[in-house]
């Protein structure tokens, strides 16, 4: 099952001939081949899928959720045939990707000449994929090594350069695979100049390197060291054909690609559902009995489990949103996590706990609802075929992995398949659970209050703004990135466009952070505008957390927005909607706050629409919380 | 495996990697006969013949591979056995 050269976690699909023949006959739709990119394909499938995938969008079609991407993937040998794995890769996802590659090896003259083919492709993300042998060139066994190294490293760095002053936009480097053999053997750092060394060398150093230029690593030495190099690089492929990564590990590789450019785009998982009987814990605790359920030492089958629920625990710490959907009786499924011994996970780890007779599909819809999270950001893990097939059929968008029926291999499932892929790690992110389960809480007292106003005011909210600083340059990126919901124009911002945003002495960049009786939500809120005319400020971003709506946080945000237009010397607020597959729950955001249409065209061929609001008309209403500057 | 087994195995195989279902392969057919048969896929064809009967062409029966009855008796010298 798991050779690592396969999409294993994926469903099999008997019928994938005959599905995509349909497709390409009846000229089918962009989710049927999203379906089908979620089947466990390999490379002969994947090169299958994507001539189709040429051939019936050679355009991006309209209304995806996430804007076209333009990759270019610069080599320094043969990528051709990795492209359309790539491209499926982003299929899989939802994503339309189209790629562009050099002519063989002109990675460089091509970055640095105006009007390549590279320059013209204007890309919106860059890959780069140097081998081995090409990084080590200079390397010989009788040579200083250190000395090569750094000439790679400053190469590197030079290429990642051109490529954001020339593109703007985030930059994939690919690490390097460890083809060459050891001379010495296990002491092999002991031999100065060697190749086989100075990969793992360089590779460490990449590290360094990626984090310090802000470079996003595609760590495929690391797919080797844990799936063999046998998996990825055949000898005799690169020199009949300079492959470096064999066709067969095409598919993966793809989808390692696609997985870094999700997570860019926002669109990496947020939420692990778990089922619980032979999911988390062995036996079924509504017959078994608290004694009667396998977890914990004592036996390997107690043990696996016992790690299925560190892994999930752990990535709960990183920012991962757990929630538990379970045919139980919700008293007796409490009681595990409250009373047996050996549980590893804590009612306080689970956001959302819901255990019932009803359909999970209808469960996890119930989820997403309290969790206000988009179905398409959970994935499910139950150890039954049939719910795994029920989920799957009914809702296509939550991704539902086989996990085989061992739980030793469950966590290493859940990793190969990369759901929650994520570029780093900010403070919201280790909060993230308690922050989600608070949200819970406040759901109940909602539920509970009578006058909603009344509900609000007992909050107790402190909105707290900010504008953009350095040390809240990774949150803002990253929620500027992630939000697809309530996000007026889905315009994502780099790291240096953010820069440029603090550097605007005409303009303004908000951060807000919102606090409760319940805890501290963190940044919840960016707005950024941008002077158009003299008294004129357009807003170019708004985008908010979906944890705290139906709170009033917009209308305590306009207040601060009003204040600091002011500031600024305007008198007018342009507010623009552009929309999306996602973002309808912002359709009427600034009719709602009391802007009014633009009185020629209010929706312009693109479907954008502005809304106008005049300063001297404004009066702030509906707050329900204290407002202040501050951390 | 027997010649007719190889044979049913390698035209699914051509008829997935090439897309192309009407695909009747004899032992004499070479890259000029298929429409798409070209270097790349030519590797393409090499790997997923490895992948599908579990063997693996060295660099000397690569090179010396040109019709689809070459290939098929590499596959039966190899496929089966220990290799």
């Amino acid at each position: 099952m798991q050779d690592g050269r396969d999409l294993y976690w994926l469903p099999t699909a008997p019928d994938f001939s005959v599905r995509l023949k349909q497709i390409d006959h009846d000229r089918g739709s962009w989710d049927e081949l999203v379906g089908l990119a979620n089947t466990r394909i390999d490379f002969v499938r994947t090169l299958r899928l994507d001539r189709s995938l040429r051939a019936l969008f050679a355009a991006p079609p309209q209304g995806l959720a996430t804007a076209p991407v333009r990759l270019a993937v610069l080599g320094s040998s043969t990528v051709g045939h990795l492209l359309p794995a790539i491209r499926i890769g982003a299929l899989r996802r939802g994503i339309w990707l189209t790629t562009y590659e050099p002519d063989y090896g002109q990675y460089l003259q091509e970055l640095s000449e105006p009007g390549s083919g590279l320059r013209r492709f204007s890309p919106n993300a860059v890959l780069f994929v140097m081998d081995a042998a090409h990084l080590l060139r200079g390397v010989h066994p009788t040579q200083d090594p250190a000395a090569a190294q750094d000439e790679t490293a400053a190469h590197l760095v030079h290429c990642w350069n051109l490529a954001r002053k020339e593109f703007r936009c985030p930059i994939l480097q690919q690490t390097v695979l460890p083809v060459f053999p050891a001379l010495l053997g296990g002491n092999e750092h002991r031999l100065p100049g060697s190749r086989h060394a100075m990969v793992n060398r360089l590779n460490s150093r990449l590290r360094g390197l990626a984090d310090d230029e802000g470079v996003d690593l595609l760590a495929i030495d690391d797919q080797a060291a844990t799936k063999g190099l046998a998996a990825w690089h055949d000898r005799a492929l690169w020199h009949r054909a300079k492959q470096e990564v064999t066709p067969a590990q095409a598919p993966i590789y793809g989808d390692l690609v696609a997985r870094l450019i999700a997570a860019r785009l926002g669109r990496s998982f947020k939420c692990l559902v778990l089922d619980l009987d032979n999911t988390i814990w062995g036996g079924t605790i509504g017959d078994d009995g608290l004694d009667g359920i396998v977890l914990g030492p004592g036996s390997a089958l107690g043990e696996s489990f016992s790690d299925v629920q560190t892994f999930a625990r752990d990535l709960a710490g990183r920012g991962i949103i757990l929630a538990v959907c379970s045919k139980n009786d919700p008293a007796i499924a409490r009681a595990a996590f409250q009373q047996h011994p050996e549980m590893v996970l804590r009612l306080s780890d689970i956001a959302c706990f819901v255990a019932n007779w009803n359909d999970k599909p209808a469960n996890l819809r119930d989820i997403a609802r309290q969790l206000n999270i988009g179905l398409d950001s959970m994935v499910f893990l139950d150890d039954n075929p049939f719910e795994r097939d029920l989920v799957r059929s009914t809702l296509p968008m939550v991704a539902v992995p086989e996990i085989g029926d061992d739980p030793a291999l469950y966590p290493a499932t859940l990793a190969a398949a990369g759901y929650f892929e994520s570029l780093g790690l900010t403070a919201e992110d280790r909060a993230r659970g308690d922050q989600y389960q608070a949200n819970a809480e406040r759901i109940s007292s909602a539920a509970g209050a009578t006058d909603l106003p009344g509900y609000l005011r007992g909050l107790e909210m402190r909105l707290l703004w900010r504008r953009f600083d350095p040390a809240g340059l990774p949150r803002i990126v990253q929620l500027i990135n992630k939000t697809n919901q309530f996000n007026l124009t889905t315009r994502r911002y780099t790291e240096a466009d953010v820069r440029a945003v603090m550097d605007d002495p005409h303009g303004f960049g908000l951060q807000f952070r919102l606090t409760d009786r319940f805890g501290d939500n963190g940044i919840i809120a960016i707005v950024i505008a941008h002077r158009i005319e003299r008294a004129e400020l357009m807003l170019d971003a708004w985008l908010m957390s979906c944890r705290v709506l139906g709170r009033h946080v917009e209308n305590a945000t306009l207040a601060v927005i009003a204040e600091q237009a002011a500031a600024v010397g305007a008198t007018r607020l342009l507010g623009c909607y552009m929309p999306t597959a996602r973002n309808r729950m912002v359709e009427r955001h600034y009719e709602k706050l009391g802007f009014s249409p633009v009185d020629h065209e209010s929706v312009d061929q693109v479907g954008r629409r502005l809304d106008v609001l005049e300063l001297r008309h404004y009066t702030p209403t509906d707050i329900f919380m204290t407002i202040a500057e501050g951390q | 495996m027997t010649e007719a087994d190889i044979h049913q195995a390698l035209t699914e195989l051509f008829r997935e990697l090439f897309g192309d279902d009407d695909i009747v392969l004899t032992p004499q057919t070479t890259a000029a006969d298929i429409e798409g048969w070209d270097s790349f896929n030519h590797l393409n064809l090499i790997v997923a013949t490895e992948t599908k009967f579990g063997i693996r062409l060295n660099s000397a029966e690569i090179e010396a591979l040109h019709s689809v009855g070459d290939l098929a008796a590499i596959i039966k010298a190899k496929a089966g056995k220990r290799q």
